[in-house]
């Protein structure tokens, strides 16, 4: 099986010189529901943003290793930012709409890739929605403003938002950071219907959550990766001591 | 509810033995009425300013049909008052420097707040400050010697038009309306510009269609401040417009004659008019006129800016 994504020997330092991340090794496979799980500061939402390189915003930073998506490195200077960000979709912690409407916010990706074209646009809309829970509790009202929205409906909005272009990867960086339990177990259970279809890779809220969800996970600490594998290896027999002192609640 | 009396004795104990609870009300009484005073007095100044204009301008309206007010003569020596030769000057000349001044002062700060490397911005933006400080005068003296002969070598009949004033305006105007943009611009929150990127859109995609609509209040009170200098300013539009009070000819040319506006006539001909006379009393007329221009704009972009994004509806 050819990893959907590799990243190999990545090390990130900020402006600042706090290093993130230390010589980072992990091949993520096509519709896997890959967790990222540690400590504050361990470097989980760094990595999230440097495979979609929204990290590019910020100056001053270095960067080493590479990350390859299909094969293809993605700081190659000829790979166009904008279609990566397409493939690669992203859901934040805080969840961001943009100003507008429920449904300009759904419409805004899929026009920004140009397509104009009305039926197919209302069509993915409808699909997204649909794939991300959320579709019942906003039919009538698509032309509200997305601020009206509750927390875990602005949160699930932003996930159909990126699934609207049918990306081909999605990191989720924790979210369901603020939801209440109902609305958390909506979003988890859709992620297992997604997962059908796109590769994920979350950084969860909790240890809990990331036993519950993951089928392999990544423990890290400080910016190195202690431990990677299956959800069974790494919630019930861990072998490095710090994976089993973290995910029994020793520390953390 | 529990008196201070029945209070627990270690609460009683914290109050300063010197300010007992009267006292401190008292004292809570000065600072509110105070304020209060404050907040009040901008109110009553500008009533008093208002009703000062209604005393000294209202005779023009008794006296001068307001059929000649609409005229479009413009001599006081022959009792002809007509305002709307004036009116059409101001309104060439400030229409004029917001076509000018919006959209390079909008282009500037979004060049300057996210396109410019770090070291280009931090020369633009004291340089375009001290524009900003630049005396008025300074200013129409510039477009007298050196725009006004331009122009006039580009084809006009004179250099002394609506175009150069508005022009002079303009710059006036720029550095508030580039200062106060940027600073919107850099207010909007990193969140937006993340949620678009992330969505594949380009960076020139997520300035027009989030940063700047996330923005809009902040620049449409920083494109308010900067035409409201422009709207109030007299000494350089004076001295660059030519100061012919007459209606230009119809259309695009009309620019590039000379004109004169409200302000610039009053500040000309105060000096010279009869306190009492009815010329003087016109010339209030015209400061009501004014005052009345300048309130509509400014309640038409409040209103503007409270249109949406004050709103918030549904749940929390």
């Amino acid at each position: 099986m050819t990893a959907k994504l590799s990243i190999r020997d990545l090390s990130f330092t900020y402006a600042d010189g706090a290093q993130a991340l230390q010589h980072i090794n992990m091949e993520i496979f096509a519709n896997e529901l890959f967790v990222l799980f540690g400590p504050s500061r361990a470097g989980k939402t760094t990595l999230l943003r440097l495979i979609n390189r929204l990290a590019d915003l910020l100056d001053g930073v270095q960067r080493s290793g590479e990350i390859l998506f299909n094969d293809q490195d993605v700081y190659n200077p000829n790979l166009d930012v904008t279609y990566l960000r397409r493939r690669i979709g992203m859901v934040f912690a805080v969840p961001t709409p943009l100003p507008g409407s429920i449904y300009a916010n759904l419409a805004y990706g899929l026009e920004m890739a140009g397509i104009k074209d009305r039926r197919i646009i209302d069509e993915r809309v409808e699909r997204s929605l649909r794939q991300a829970a959320l579709w019942d509790e906003v039919k009538d009202r698509l032309q509200d403003s997305a601020f009206a929205l509750s927390g875990g409906q602005k949160q699930r909005m932003c996930l159909a938002r990126s699934l609207v272009l049918e990306p081909d990867v999605i990191l989720l960086d924790n979210p369901t950071s603020g939801l209440d339990p109902i609305s958390t177990a909506l979003v988890e259970e859709s992620l297992f219907e997604l997962k059908q279809q796109y590769t994920i890779i979350m950084v969860p809220h909790s240890v809990q959550q990331a036993s519950r969800v993951a089928d392999r996970a990544a423990f890290l600490l400080n910016g190195e990766v202690v431990e990677i594998g299956s959800q069974q290896r790494i919630f019930i027999h861990p072998r490095d001591k710090r994976t089993e002192d973290y995910v029994t609640g020793r520390f953390g | 509810m529990s008196t201070l009396d029945e209070a627990p004795a270690a609460w009683q104990e914290q109050q300063p033995s010197g300010a007992p609870a009267a006292k401190r009300n008292w004292r809570e009484t000065i600072i509110e009425t105070v304020i209060r005073l404050c907040g009040i007095s901008a109110v009553v100044i500008i009533t008093l300013i208002f009703l000062f204009l209604l005393k000294e301008g209202a005779p023009a309206f008794m006296q001068v049909p307001i059929r000649d007010l609409l005229g479009v003569r413009w001599y006081p020596i022959e009792d002809m008052f007509g305002l709307l030769p004036l009116l059409v000057g101001s309104l060439l000349v400030t229409i004029g420097a917001v076509v000018i001044a919006v959209p390079l002062g909008l282009t500037t700060a979004v060049y300057l707040g996210e396109f410019a490397p770090p070291w280009l911005r931090e020369i633009l933006k004291p340089v375009i400050e001290v524009l900003a400080g630049i005396p008025s005068i300074v200013l129409g003296f510039l477009g007298w010697v050196a725009l006004a002969p331009l122009i006039q070598a580009a084809g006009a009949a004179t250099g002394l038009t609506a175009f150069t004033g508005a022009i002079i305006l303009a710059y006036m105007a720029l550095p508030t309306i580039i200062s106060i943009t940027e600073d919107a611009l850099y207010a909007v929150p990193k969140e937006y510009r993340d949620g678009a990127l992330a969505l594949g859109a380009t960076q020139w995609q997520t300035i027009w269609r989030v940063v700047l609509p996330a923005a809009r209040s902040g620049i449409v009170i920083a494109v308010m401040l900067g035409v409201g200098r422009a709207i109030g300013e007299t000494m350089a539009v004076m001295l660059v417009t030519g100061n012919a009070a007459n209606i230009p000819a119809f259309g695009l040319g009309a620019w590039f004659q000379p004109v004169r506006t409200m302000t610039a006539t009053i500040a000309a001909e105060m000096g010279e008019v009869a306190q009492g006379s009815l010329h003087y009393s016109v010339l209030f007329a015209i400061g009501i006129v004014l005052f009345l221009i300048t309130f509509a704009f400014n309640s038409l972009a409040t209103r503007f800016i409270g249109g949406r994004s004050r709103r918030r509806g549904g749940q929390i």
